[in-house]
């Protein structure tokens, strides 16, 4: 690259609006945030002093946080698991080419255009965990099918009703996660399948060695967005539970103290929150920046 | 071709950027007509809705200079108005009033210097005397009263299926002494085939109970006791009441955790189970459902809480920095007055603050409310925000949901404790 | 990976005799069958949600019961269950009188808030991958981390920076707000869609003497189709089904479909489920016709490299 200001200077001119812009709203407000996470800014009053990390210790030492955190563990790798379980197969199976294959996709995209809120409405009654003659939701289908034996309390379980919980994320998402397996397979050079081909593998073995390999960078892809999007969830429990004990996740957490006035507690599991979400990106841009350096 | 893609997607850019500064601007707060009030509340659909629909109708027949601008916001029984609300006044930028449950919910605003004193307002318009002294006590802190009440509603009301109860051989008439005899009367519905006798609901409907056991067990003093620290939270009298609650979880729904508070009634209505402890705007659900009071359905005050009000309040404030206050005040007087609380709470099923009201004016169940709220012992209801701060009580439905799922008195005790600590500090 | 041909895979003709792999003739194997089936069994089990929504919509409030709740309605949605009572029709006109007026700001909102996205995105993609500057690099982490906040946690802030800068309650203040955080993920999109443009074709440029905005608008803007696509698409998604940012920002009067929708679900005491539905599936039409329709782009798009 060739230096001075005449070679550089535009490119960082188009992009610095964007740059300033996003030091406000997303660096300059997350300063704000943290700002008031280390206050003791309890309620509507806005006199507040400075108490350090005193807010974050007492969230990590408290029985309903880290009941909230277990939750969210276990809504992520459900919904994590399903997604990329139906997203893979869906685009396996759609690789090949069949006929209406266009249908067969659109359908199994579309539950991503529809809202939380509006997938709530429904998803509700769906999960709806009465169980015999009350039933209605899956319960009842099950019922009158003669799966009786699969009826359940969903969410209601002690311990795997988080996983419950994910299924209407996964149905909404998963379409997404097949759109960019399917990319990825598509975009495996069809020289590579010839000679692999050629060279006497036969169709399964094409895609173990061949196809699947190539797919890694799409598969971290897809797994960061879905886990970042599953650390934000927030709608979709507030539309199907509320904001109740035993699906509460740190984003319904954050909305119970907020409605309580507790300004200092919210902006605390905020940055909590905000952590864990680096967590995910960072070997995403590790990855992104290897695989580009050897590119160069 | 290039040029003409590019300029393509310019233009349609251009054209959007020109859309958006098009679009109406529809102030809220739009100071160059002084002669509206924004009102902001929950009430955006259902029975809620069309109350608030008459009070307009009455306050447009009061005050027909005044526009009425409705800035309702739904969800979470409140939840997301008051947290859109908790921001507006963070910002300095107010509404002209607010809805808010009368009493201790106020106190996070009333402590963050948000709202104006209203006992001159009071005082002007004979609220004092046209309001019971026990709703004033309950409304006033610390000499101030913030908030004009447009309804009363009871949270200690239980709901009876009549023909449930007949066929378990239980007369629906008389309500039992106490909590111990209701359990046993809940036992015997269950011996006579019953699955649910008491069906429960969502996170607080479960608080709203433990209320009633609470006010039954501690008594109306004991109880009121509660809030201000006198009556301790790890003595006798809670954990009886933890043990009755424990108890009557044995006989609720088990899918009750995710049932919406009409969702339980609805067993009741359909005659899967015999009671629910719920407020009544309940009466609406039977109202709809084609019931007659008396006849296929009764009520009577929860077993141990009789000659107790628990009262819960729907009102309006005036908050300091109210853009169009005249307006506001305007609002206050419709909603205090006569007329108004009369077609409010006909069409919202709860009965006026105001002791002149006519009570044949309303329907039975409401009736047997005004009588209640005339002659009995008025305490104030945790689940509604009468008794207790918003922290305070999402600290306490928390510990109730996880009672629920683990069935531990010690540690729900030990939770309740911290709770009333740092709320009372 | 070697650096790919300029045209994406997909635009390859079918008929390419590189491409065909001597196939043996197509019978229904056992294999076959059994795909299908599945994907068939898969498409009903996607639409049992839908279905529930249609049904239920129909349905007066009196039908609404568990019992039911996976029939069809039993009686027509003119009929109403007890004389002069609601019918099922009216779910759907009360569904839309509470939602219509929404619907068309949520338009004014969604499209421009897309296209300007976008727009803004593909210029900072471009700058980020192709036309680079020292330290490029450190800037796209920079707007990358914007993706990943939670939005609860500037709420409160940003709020006060409305009502301090008086902007109104209504789509205009969204419009800025959903272009501000749409960035990041535009920016990233079209950064990783770009990096398929192969560098000679920036030298080339340079050297026919044309600066950094001649050979975006000439070269790299007439191959971004599918880049817009897929920006465009996601970003009209993200405004229309937006409902935090419309709670906080926005009042009834002036707000999106999904703060009129959830007024309409969530507002009664007293649930009406049939017209709740009715208006979730009032409320998703839009985006469902974009994902019906434009689908196919949505993934052509993705498999030009958009978002890998």
């Amino acid at each position: 690259m060739r230096k001075g200001v005449r070679n550089w200077g535009p490119p960082l001119l188009l992009v610095s609006p964007t740059i300033i812009i996003l030091g406000i709203f997303v660096y300059g407000l997350i300063a704000a945030n943290i700002q008031v996470s280390t206050t003791n800014r309890h309620s509507l009053s806005p006199e507040s002093e400075f108490v350090g990390l005193e807010n974050y210790m007492a969230l990590l030492s408290e029985d309903r946080f880290l009941h909230s955190l277990f939750n969210l563990v276990m809504f992520t790798v459900v919904f994590i698991a399903g997604t990329m379980l139906f997203g893979f197969i869906w685009a396996w199976m759609l690789d090949k080419g069949v006929s209406a294959e266009g249908i067969f996709r659109s359908v199994y995209l579309f539950p991503m255009a529809i809202s939380f809120v509006a997938s709530g409405v429904v998803w509700r009654w769906l999960l709806n965990s009465a169980e015999g003659d009350r039933a209605s939701g899956l319960n009842r289908i099950f019922e009158s099918l003669g799966l009786g034996f699969l009826q359940n309390a969903w969410w209601n379980e002690p311990i795997w009703g988080m996983a419950a919980i994910a299924m209407p994320a996964i149905w909404q998402l998963s379409g997404y996660v097949m759109a960019l397996f399917l990319a990825g397979f598509r975009g495996v050079p069809q020289e590579l399948r010839e000679a692999a081909r050629m060279d006497g593998a036969s169709e399964w073995k094409l895609y173990r060695y061949v196809v699947f390999p190539q797919l890694s960078p799409i598969a971290l892809s897809a797994l960061i967005i879905v886990s970042h999007m599953s650390l934000k969830v927030f709608d979709l429990i507030m539309s199907i539970t509320g904001s109740i004990y035993q699906t509460e996740v740190p984003a319904t957490y954050m909305w119970v103290t907020l409605t309580s006035n507790d300004y200092a507690k919210s902006a605390t599991i905020a940055t909590i929150l905000l952590l864990l979400a680096s967590l995910f990106i960072i070997p995403y841009l590790i990855q992104t920046w290897r695989s580009e350096k050897a590119n160069r | 071709m290039r040029k003409r893609r590019l300029s393509l997607i310019a233009g349609v850019a251009l054209a959007g950027l020109t859309l958006a500064g098009c679009s109406p601007a529809s102030e809220s707060t739009d100071t160059a007509n002084a002669d509206q009030v924004e009102v902001f509340t929950w009430w955006a659909s259902g029975s809620e809705k069309v109350g608030l629909d008459a009070l307009v109708g009455v306050f447009n027949e009061q005050y027909p200079d005044v526009e009425f601008n409705n800035a309702a916001v739904a969800g979470g029984a409140g939840s997301n108005a008051k947290a859109a609300l908790a921001s507006r006044l963070e910002a300095n930028n107010p509404p002209d009033t607010f809805q808010a449950h009368a009493g201790a919910e106020l106190t996070d605003y009333v402590a963050a210097g948000q709202l104006q004193d209203l006992s001159s307002f009071y005082a002007d318009n004979g609220l004092n005397e046209a309001f019971p002294a026990t709703l004033i006590d309950q409304l006033t802190s610390d000499g101030k009263i913030y908030s004009v009440p447009s309804n009363i509603h009871r949270a200690n009301v239980t709901w009876v299926n009549v023909s449930v109860l007949e066929g378990a051989g239980i007369d629906p008439n008389v309500a039992p002494a106490d909590m111990d005899a209701w359990i046993a009367d809940l036992q015997k519905l269950k011996d006579s085939g019953i699955e649910t006798p008491l069906s429960l609901g969502t996170e607080w409907t479960q608080m709203q109970l433990m209320e009633n056991v609470l006010i039954a067990d501690l008594g109306a003093e004991g109880y009121s006791g509660l809030w201000d620290g006198t009556t301790p939270w790890d003595g006798p009298g809670v954990a009886t009441a933890v043990d009755h609650y424990g108890q009557l979880l044995d006989f609720v729904n088990s899918d009750y955790v995710g049932l919406d508070w009409d969702a339980a009634m609805q067993l009741v209505l359909d005659g899967n189970a015999g009671y629910n402890v719920m407020g009544d705007w309940a009466e609406a659900a039977f109202v709809q459902a084609g019931q007659t009071y008396d006849t296929e359905y009764t009520t009577w005050a929860t077993p141990g809480t009789d000659g107790i009000f628990d009262f819960l309040a729907d009102s309006f404030t005036l908050p300091v920095g109210a853009p169009h206050e005249a307006a506001a005040i305007d609002w206050l007087t419709t909603i205090s007055s006569a007329e108004g609380q009369k077609a409010f709470n006909i069409a919202k099923g709860s009965i006026p603050a105001r002791t002149d009201a006519v009570a044949s004016d309303y329907p039975a169940y409401q009736q047997t409310a005004l009588k209640s709220f005339g002659e009995d012992t008025v305490v104030s209801s945790l689940a509604h925000g009468a008794a207790a701060p918003s922290s305070w009580s999402a600290d306490l439905s928390s510990a109730i949901g996880k009672f629920g799922a683990d069935r531990k008195s010690d540690a729900l005790i030990a939770a309740m404790v911290s709770a009333a600590s740092s709320a009372l500090g | 990976m070697t650096v790919t041909e300029q045209a994406p895979p997909a635009a390859r003709p079918r008929s390419d005799p590189g491409l065909r792999t001597p196939k043996p003739v197509r019978r229904f194997t056992m294999g076959r069958t059994l795909k299908y089936v599945l994907l068939v069994i898969f498409v009903f089990v996607v639409l049992i949600p839908v279905y529930v929504l249609i049904v239920t919509s129909f349905k007066p409030p009196a039908d609404v019961t568990a019992s039911t709740s996976w029939g069809l309605p039993v009686r027509w949605p003119w009929e109403s269950v007890a004389p002069g009572g609601p019918t099922g029709f009216d779910n759907w006109t009360g569904a839309w009188t509470a939602l219509a007026p929404a619907l068309g700001r949520t338009f004014l909102l969604a499209i421009p808030a897309a296209l300007i996205s976008s727009f803004i995105g593909a210029m900072n993609g471009f700058v980020l991958s192709r036309w680079r500057f020292p330290h490029a690099d450190i800037v796209f982490t920079f707007i990358l981390f914007g993706m990943f906040i939670p939005y609860q946690a500037i709420m409160t802030p940003l709020v006060q920076m409305k009502t301090t800068l008086g902007l109104p309650s209504d789509i205009s203040t969204l419009l800025m707000v959903h272009i501000i955080y749409g960035l990041p993920i535009c920016t990233l999109i079209f950064r990783n869609y770009y990096v398929s443009i192969p560098m000679e074709l920036m030298e080339a440029s340079r050297m026919d003497g044309a600066g950094m905005l001649r050979t975006f608008a000439s070269i790299v803007l007439p191959l971004s189709l599918p880049g817009f696509v897929v920006t465009i698409i996601w970003q009209f998604t993200n405004a229309w089904n937006d409902f935090l940012f419309a709670m906080f920002l926005s009042d009834t009067s002036g707000g999106p479909v999904s703060l009129a929708l959830n007024n309409l679900a969530q507002g009664a005491q007293l649930a009406n489920y049939g017209t709740a539905m009715a208006g979730a599936l009032i409320a998703s039409l839009p985006t469902l016709l974009v994902y019906i329709i434009l689908g196919k782009y949505f993934i052509g798009g993705l498999m030009s490299g958009s978002v890998k």
